[in-house]
């Protein structure tokens, strides 16, 4: 357990110096609620004239929405560290070799902590508010506290296998030599099959299929589902099993990627 | 306007010295409006239809504002980075220059990678033209362009009356994004979906409802009376255009150097 402090050490400076950005998280926010309010219009006007039974209803979509926009920071894979890249792209990386800790470990602690803070910042007026609303827009609650606990678990395993899959843009990096494209690339896909685009319950099943393949979904559609009751108990235990599952392979993948990149990485000059 | 193009060679120059980056921005910017018209394309299918609004109908609106978007992102990029212009200091640079600051603003940043985003929007729209049954004649051609010019203008307004506020706040702030990204992602539908003070505020404040709702039903043919009212209104977001403009002159005079 020793060989954890320096991680934690790391994780502890990195939220405490996110959460100096008090005055940009207030814009997320806002910025947050319209989006919010936005894409529950939208869905409202869906469902208002549609005759068959949806595989989700209404309620649990609005809770969803308002989940995925309060939990932005733990689900978006273009939260991104600039720091890292350009230690990439610069060739400071060379000054990274010379700490004596693991550089993926150090590297996960501090993405880990950045996507916390702005999340602790950000997720409690809005899932604040979110509950309080009109009728029509409100959030609701979880069925049990049973359901709730499980939430809780698959939203943090959900945050350590984003970050897992995060770390795989930063080694992408270090091939394409473009943040910018590589994040891009990587965020688009990995929004699309999370459901962050359309709902993953929505979707025609033949696609729900290819998602259910991939790790994306775990990072945001299932915790969220799970809080509604959408996912009965007995299922969350089960995905909660696959995410750890997941979070495991993604690691050491990643593990194995950033050492052999590292083997080739060219020093960018000085 | 010569100057203005001898901008462009340059950084088009410079930004293909990096080509596997322009090629990977361009693939990405291609694919961030594929996804959202794949998620539309997933949700129709579902749904059929969202207040009385079939997919392709809905398809010409989102092309429509993606293609506007994309090429107000190409050409007033200079706008939207702004910020880092004035908080360098390195605006005083563009002051002392014989030029107007406005163009040389304009001219500072180009995106090429755009190309991915505009030729995405163009196929779409070519679809769902393709499928949708008017029976075509210059005026609606003309209606169409406009569309697409008047949501330029209204995204080169909202750049730029971002950028004026960068002169007072030095950063750049986030919140204008919903005007931005939130105009374009709310505007891909028409905008009767909406409730009403979303409606009212976009269409007489921000015009967006100008591009996107009232021209279209004049294109669809589902304008009743006043038919040449509804084809004219796109012109309202040209109109958009000149207080930003002024607001822009306004700060500039009111601009005062960080000193760094």
């Amino acid at each position: 357990m020793k060989s954890m402090k320096p991680y934690i050490a790391v994780l502890r400076l990195r939220l405490l110096n996110g959460m100096q950005y008090r005055a940009a998280a207030f814009a997320g926010v806002a910025t947050q609620f319209f989006w919010g309010f936005i894409y529950v219009m939208i869905f409202q006007a869906f469902y208002a004239q549609s005759q068959t039974n949806q595989p989700i209803s209404l309620e649990e979509l609005v809770t969803y929405l308002w989940l995925q926009q309060s939990f932005l920071a733990f689900i978006m894979l273009w939260f991104r560290d600039n720091e890292l890249f350009d230690l990439i792209t610069s060739g400071n990386i060379a000054y990274e070799w010379c700490r004596p800790i693991g550089i993926y470990e150090f590297w996960y602690s501090k993405l880990l902590a950045q996507r916390l803070s702005s999340a602790l910042l950000r997720c409690f007026p809005i899932l604040f508010i979110a509950c309080l609303l009109p009728q029509a827009y409100r959030m609701t609650l979880p069925p049990t506290i049973q359901t709730f606990l499980l939430f809780c678990i698959a939203l943090i395993l959900g945050l350590l296998v984003l970050v897992a899959i995060s770390m795989f843009i930063y080694i992408s990096v270090f091939i394409t030599l473009s943040p910018m494209g590589s994040l891009l690339v990587f965020g688009v896909i990995g929004e699309f099959f999370a459901g962050m685009v359309v709902p993953v319950p929505l979707m025609p099943s033949w696609l729900q299929k290819i998602v259910y393949i991939m790790p994306f979904h775990l990072t945001a559609d299932f915790p969220f589902r799970v809080y509604s009751g959408h996912i009965p108990n007995g299922d969350a235990i089960q995905g909660i099993v696959i995410q750890l599952l997941w979070l495991i392979v993604l690691v050491v993948l990643g593990k194995v990627a950033f050492s052999q990149v590292m083997k080739k990485v060219i020093v960018q000059g000085g | 306007m010569k100057l203005y193009f001898n901008y462009l060679i340059l950084l088009f120059k410079s930004q293909m010295q990096y080509k596997t980056s322009f090629w990977l921005l361009s693939i990405g910017q291609f694919l961030v409006p594929f996804s959202a018209f794949a998620g539309l394309y997933f949700l129709f299918e579902r749904f059929g239809q969202i207040k009385g609004w079939d997919f392709y109908e809905v398809a010409l609106c989102f092309a429509i504002i993606h293609m506007a978007f994309a090429l107000s992102e190409c050409f007033a990029r200079g706008f939207d980075n702004f910020s880092s212009l004035v908080a360098s200091g390195n605006f005083d640079r563009l002051l002392v220059r014989p030029r107007t600051t406005f163009i040389q603003v304009l001219g500072s940043k180009f995106e090429f990678t755009r190309v991915g985003r505009l030729l995405q929007s163009v196929i779409v729209l070519g679809w769902a033209v393709n499928n949708l049954s008017i029976d075509w004649n210059l005026i609606k051609l003309v209606t169409l362009l406009l569309m697409i010019l008047s949501g330029v203008c209204i995204f080169t307004g909202i750049f730029i009356l971002a950028a004026t506020l960068c002169f007072w706040t030095i950063q750049g702030l986030e919140i204008v994004n919903i005007f931005t990204d939130g105009g374009r992602e709310m505007a891909q539908y028409p905008l009767n979906i909406y409730q009403k003070w979303v409606t009212r505020f976009f269409t007489f404040v921000i015009p967006f409802g100008s591009v996107n709702y009232l021209p279209l039903l004049f294109l669809l043919g589902r304008a009743r009376e006043h038919e040449i009212l509804y084809m004219l209104t796109p012109l309202m977001g040209i109109v958009f255009l000149i207080p930003c403009l002024l607001v822009w002159l306004f700060g500039v005079r009111h601009y005062q150097s960080t000193g760094s």
